[in-house]
């Protein structure tokens, strides 16, 4: 058979069935897009910000950080500028600063804060070739005290040009900056102000303190051995970290999301693949005695495997490359929309443009190519295997499909998927999470067949002719019809598990949120920068006002504990040593510590989930921290639940901070108002009233931060509802595709009922009725399939990747409105197929059989 | 502690140093608020005549005044006979900031390094520089005496003789300067003139007659030397005016002891604006000349194969009744920044022949001269 006669026969069955082509296609290419998209919009991401990382790190060899706050003292600095093995010293206080309003409006509208990085430029020079260049025009007005250079993004966000002014916020007063001039995207991409270290010390409130060192060793030092040796010397909450480690570090805060968004469009595709086998399996069936006719022609046994397997390669190559540019086109829309971060977060980067990727669109191209084969090989196996004779009998369907009856292998699959949820995270991935559900979404799919037929055999009759005949169709036709249905059910239930998973974790956090924001009133110094405060002033200002009748301040500030890992918060609060549960609800507590030990007399800390999962504390334990440069032990009393920070945070009573040499400033706080009549509005106007800057305070409702956190929560999980959408699509287009492809198949047995006298409305009926019974037991294998599989995303995949536990919720009512849709969509697809196959057709199709 | 390494933009830097340096009367002039009178900004200090100099208090830094240098150039012959120049600067300026500002890195002087070997067998000028602020004892210009630190670079006066260390990428030296003679004031006893405005002016002696010994290296090898060498302090507010776009300098060691230092002050056409000299004979009588009796011809021209820009590398000089004849040790001794801040200049070591005694080539003294502003006008701060 030469490739000519093989395109004809290949062509000729898709002219005949165009719609089912599309759907194969549509789904094939919908799990290759979301896939690769995720792919390009993260590759993008990251390499964009891997690249202004390196910019500004330049070539130093060793990086020196301290808490980004409070960092540490400049005489480090001459230490270790007169080491022997240091060849450069860099000093750097790196902040991020809080904007002022422009327009004085308070809260809303407010810019993000401007990371200024204040560095001494003869030091920096030398290690960022590029900087020069970008400051040679306006050098010497440099060391001018409110002189800024903003790169080109963060002047775009300020809308300032040369020459102008704007404001920055240090406490709650507005210090004005002056642009000397812009620093090129192509030196410094992402959105920064660079000033000399003098002038940064001085405005931004830090003399005398630095928070970041870079070091160019002298020739022939050994990195390692010299970070090695300098440790112990360093100060407590100082780390000396290698410029890689740091960037990788950047870079993994945002694996997670990542690693779990493209896992979920790799779900996605193998439910593209499902459909392919059904595609294929039916549509072999459906030419059974053609494809006979073939062999008996003389076309040999691997000649027709061949053919059909290339079918099956084709229909994957074509979808697997639409997918591949869909990918593209929707990346390309997400990093213009979302600025590259996936709603994550964690990275922004200003301008990143979406560079080509040849070899993993490749990649992603031969991966649904071959997972479409996969989905063929089945079929044409079986179709090539059949003797002629046999299959050109009518009847011989079932016997085609009768090895998926056996239960074993779905068994064996749920087993091993059970087995796979109890192991630990690999190198902090759910790893083994993400096999167990596959491992699941198969075992439950390869045991649909022998439960269906069970199922379907304990069936009583009903007494109405079409319900009747169509479940004698189905009992009859079980492997068909489970073929049909394991696309349904792939897709369904991912769905069903997605939806459980997001409301869990929403239903959680809203908990949370109650929990954490317990007050009236909350208020805090511009999120996000180091510089804006409250000091005890105005703390107790706000304290004194009539309206008020409590008010609770927090100190937050990172942290390091580890130079491998993300900085850990500290928030230090208005806490007695012994909470109550409303002030601070806990998950676990600490049993009390001997009397008389010297545990006993150490002060209290409280942890986030994840500290117990990224250091291994666990309460009881003795633990030291960093507190203004000295090192503090205290007894970890318990554990609480932290939404907000995923790289781990611990709470400490403000005393305890203030007498380990911490300040008195505070970053946010909340008030609750006194009972009779004071509203929430009037209290923060009393609170703007009182203070000499008001605007400089972020003042909300507490029922409005509640509001706005859920906003942000949902557009970080936007993603993931374009996730299920797809899911949703796939999961429909499934079911019509099914409908059609059964319906045409059966054109003949149709005809067989219309001449034994039934009515066409009650051949109608039938085919509803059939379509309705297959999506009945669809979405019941779904929603337990997808319960199943919802467990393992909420208690495996979901605890290990972001270190924090969610409580198990399920949304009824969401599972209700898909699950009637697909009832729905199901029965009307299949009486319209059927209404199709039912033509003048039907009638010819019964004479072919004899 | 090396903060400057051979970085193109590192030049940058320093040329706009230097640029401060020869444009402070162009940029005090020209800078719209007068500067006493910005909140912060201290005063610079003016250069007047009759203040007489001070030793060694003198030696040290003059933090009021705007800039100054510790300039050190020379011969130095190895044991093999090869003959190489060398200079060593040290600079000092300080910036016109708000010095309210309470932070220890607040940029009160910026200490400013460059060095250079000549080295006619190997055809190549070794050079360095380096930039820092002043301040945790890594820069500094010590008042009281000379005592000037850059990372690992030196200059200190220690009695009768300096000491100066230098250390770069692929080159480096260690030297010592014994005083053979005391400083020479130039000028009206150190009140030197630059130019017709009574304020363009710099205080400034010269210490002729250096002997030096030490050790020099060249891309990882060590080499004994000895020589002579020059040291010019000079401190001012205001050096050049408005019409100035250039010097010609130049100080010779004369043969049996005498010092030579002439310099003219050129404009835009490249005539001489201003000139003025010292010479002392090796008996300590000293003569000093004003712009008449200093005359410099430019001779055979070099023109760079890098920057484009043509130097007058031969001179006749003429100072009173003595007239010399300057050739310089090798044509290549220009440092090149174009690409940065476009001031290029020529600063190289040269041997002077008595130009009075015809065909004959008598060696009367060996010295150092310097050329700036050939290149396109410096580009100012």
């Amino acid at each position: 058979m030469s490739a000519r006669h093989w395109i004809a026969l290949v062509v000729a069955q898709w002219r005949d069935q165009p719609l089912r082509l599309l759907v194969t296609l549509l789904a094939l290419a919908a799990g290759v897009a979301l896939a690769s998209a995720v792919y390009f919009v993260n590759a993008g991401a990251l390499g964009e910000f891997d690249r202004a990382t390196r910019r500004l790190v330049g070539e130093s060899e060793l990086v020196l950080r301290g808490p980004p706050r409070t960092g540490f003292p400049e005489s480090l600095f001459a230490t270790l500028a007169r080491l022997p093995e240091v060849e450069v010293a860099s000093p750097v206080l790196e902040l991020e600063v809080a904007l002022a309003a422009r327009d004085g409006t308070p809260g809303e509208g407010r810019v993000a804060p401007l990371r200024i990085v204040g560095l001494d430029p003869f030091r920096a020079g030398t290690l960022q070739p590029q900087l020069f260049a970008e400051i040679a025009d306006g050098f010497l007005r440099l060391f001018e005290a409110d002189g800024i250079f903003l790169s080109e993004s963060a002047a775009g966000r300020l809308g300032v040009a040369k020459g102008d002014r704007f404001e920055i916020l240090v406490g709650t007063e507005a210090r004005s900056l002056r642009v000397l001039g812009l620093l090129s995207s192509d030196a410094y991409p992402q959105p920064l102000g660079l000033m000399d270290i003098a002038s940064a010390q001085w405005l931004l409130g830090q003399v005398g303190r630095l928070n970041r060192i870079d070091l160019r060793l002298a020739r022939g030092v050994d990195p390692v051995r010299f970070r090695t040796a300098l440790a112990p010397r360093l100060p407590p909450g100082v780390q000396a970290i290698e410029p890689q480690v740091e960037r990788e570090r950047a870079v993994s805060a945002t694996r997670a999301y990542r690693v779990n968004l493209n896992m979920l469009a790799l779900v996605s595709l193998l439910t593209g693949a499902f459909l392919v086998f059904a595609t294929q399996s039916l549509s072999v069936l459906r030419r059974r005695r053609s494809l006979a006719l073939l062999r008996a022609l003389g076309v040999t046994r691997g000649q027709l495997r061949n053919l059909l397997f290339g079918e099956g390669l084709a229909l994957g190559a074509t979808g697997s490359l639409l997918g591949v540019l869909l990918g593209h086109l929707l990346a390309a829309a997400v990093l213009e929309r979302l600025r590259g971060d996936l709603g994550g977060g964690q990275l922004s980067i200003s301008d990143t443009a979406l560079a080509p990727q040849p070899l993993a669109a490749l990649a992603f191209f031969l991966i649904g190519t071959v997972v479409a084969g996969a989905g063929a090989w089945l079929p044409a196996r079986e179709a090539a295997d059949r003797a002629p004779a046999a299959a050109l009998k009518a009847g011989d369907a079932e016997v085609a499909l009768a090895p998926l009856q056996a239960a074993w292998p779905g068994v064996a699959l749920l087993c091993g998927g059970a087995l796979l949820a109890l192991l630990p995270p690999l190198g902090g991935m759910p790893v083994a999470g993400y096999a167990s559900v596959a491992l699941l979404l198969f075992g439950g799919v390869l045991l649909v067949p022998r439960l269906a037929g069970a199922l379907l055999a304990r069936l009583p009759r009903s007494g109405f002719v079409s319900l009747d005949t169509g479940l004698a169709q189905l009992r009859g036709g079980v492997g068909q019809f489970t073929v049909s249905l394991a696309a349904i059910i792939v897709s369904f239930s991912l769905m069903v598990a997605m939806a459980i998973m997001v409301h869990s974790f929403r239903d959680s956090f809203e908990r949370w949120l109650g929990d954490i924001l317990p007050a009236d009133v909350q208020l805090r110094a511009a999120q996000g920068s180091d510089t804006a405060s409250i000091d005890a002033a105005e703390q107790a200002a706000i304290r004194s006002l009539p309206g008020i009748e409590r008010a609770e301040f927090r100190r937050l500030l990172p942290i390091y504990l580890d130079p491998e890992r993300a900085a850990v918060t500290l928030i230090a609060r208005d806490l007695p040593a012994a909470p109550s549960a409303e002030a601070l609800p806990l998950l676990r507590r600490a049993g009390a510590a001997a009397a008389g030990s010297p545990a006993a007399t150490l002060p209290p800390l409280w942890m986030s989930e994840a500290m117990g999962d990224l250091y291994g504390w666990a309460p009881g334990q003795l633990v030291t921290l960093p507190i203004g440069n000295t090192a503090r032990r205290f007894r970890i009393a318990g554990t609480y639940r932290d939404y907000g920070r995923s790289s781990g945070s611990v709470i400490v009573t403000r005393d305890d901070y203030l007498r380990s040499g911490g300040d008195a400033l505070a970053t946010e706080g909340s008030l609750w108002l006194r009972g009779g009549g004071t509203s929430a509005a009037a209290a923060i106007a009393a609170v703007r009233g009182a203070l000499p800057r008001p605007e400089a305070l972020e003042l909300l409702e507490t029922t409005q931060v509640r509001e706005l956190s859920l906003r942000i929560f949902d557009r970080a999980f936007l993603l993931t509802y374009a996730l299920e959408a797809v899911a949703v699509v796939i999961g429909l287009l499934g079911v019509a595709f099914a409908a059609s492809s059964t319906a045409l198949a059966r054109r003949a047995e149709f005809g067989m009922l219309r001449h034994i006298g039934l009515l066409r409305r009650q051949v109608l009926a039938m085919i509803g009725a059939e379509g309705l019974l297959t999506s009945l037991i669809g979405v019941g294998f779904g929603l337990v399939l997808g319960g199943v599989l919802s467990l393992v995303l909420v208690y495996v995949i979901n605890r290990q990747s972001f270190s924090w536990s969610v409580e198990l919720a399920v949304p009824w009512l969401q599972l209700a409105v898909m699950s009637a849709a697909l009832l729905v969509a199901a029965a009307a697809t299949a009486v319209v197929s059927g209404r199709a196959a039912m033509g003048p057709a039907a009638l010819r199709a019964v004479r072919e059989d004899w | 502690m090396n903060p400057v390494r051979g970085l193109p933009g590192l030049r940058a830097v320093w040329l706009c140093g230097l640029a401060l340096l020869s444009a402070t009367g162009t940029a005090a002039a020209t800078e719209p608020p007068p500067a006493a009178a910005r909140a912060g900004h201290a005063p610079y200090a003016d250069v007047l005549p009759g203040s007489d100099l001070e030793f060694p208090r003198d030696h040290g830094s003059h933090d009021a005044f705007r800039t100054e240098w510790w300039y050190v150039t020379g011969w130095l012959r190895t044991a093999g006979g090869e003959e190489l120049g060398f200079q060593v600067t040290f600079f000092r300026t300080r910036p016109d900031i708000d010095t309210r500002n309470p932070s220890a890195f607040t940029p009160r002087q910026l200490i400013i390094g460059h060095a250079a070997l000549s080295d006619p067998a190997r055809g190549r000028l070794w050079k360095a520089q380096q930039i820092d602020r002043a301040g945790f004892g890594l820069a500094e210009a010590a008042t009281g005496d000379t005592r000037l630190r850059l990372g690992r670079w030196r200059l200190e006066r220690r009695g009768q003789r300096y000491d100066t260390t230098v250390q770069a990428e692929e080159f480096g030296f260690t030297l010592q300067l014994d005083r053979s003679q005391p400083p020479m004031l130039n000028g009206d006893r150190g009140f030197s003139q630059k130019g017709p405005a009574p304020l363009s002016a710099s205080h400034y002696y010269s210490v002729p007659q250096l002997r030096v010994r030490g050790q020099i290296e060249r891309g990882g090898r060590r080499e004994a030397v000895t020589g002579e060498a020059w040291l010019d302090h000079e401190w001012s507010s205001a050096y050049l005016d408005a019409q100035a776009s250039g010097w010609d300098w130049i100080g010779i060691n004369l043969e049996g002891g005498g010092a030579l230092m002439a310099f003219r002050i050129r404009d835009a056409a490249g005539q001489t604006r201003w000139a003025a000299g010292s010479l002392r004979q090796p008996d300590g009588r000293q003569r000093s000349f004003g712009p008449r009796d200093i005359e410099f011809r430019p001779g055979r021209r070099w023109r760079s194969p890098r920057t484009g820009v043509e130097y007058p590398v031969e001179f006749r000089v003429r100072a009173g009744e003595l007239e010399l004849a300057l050739q310089p040790l090798m044509d290549d001794q220009e440092s090149d920044t174009r690409g940065s801040t476009g001031a290029i200049y020529w600063e190289g070591a040269v041997r002077a022949f008595d130009a009075q005694a015809g065909g004959r080539r008598t060696l009367m003294g060996r010295g150092y001269l310097e050329l700036t502003g050939y290149g396109t006008p410096l580009i100012l701060p």
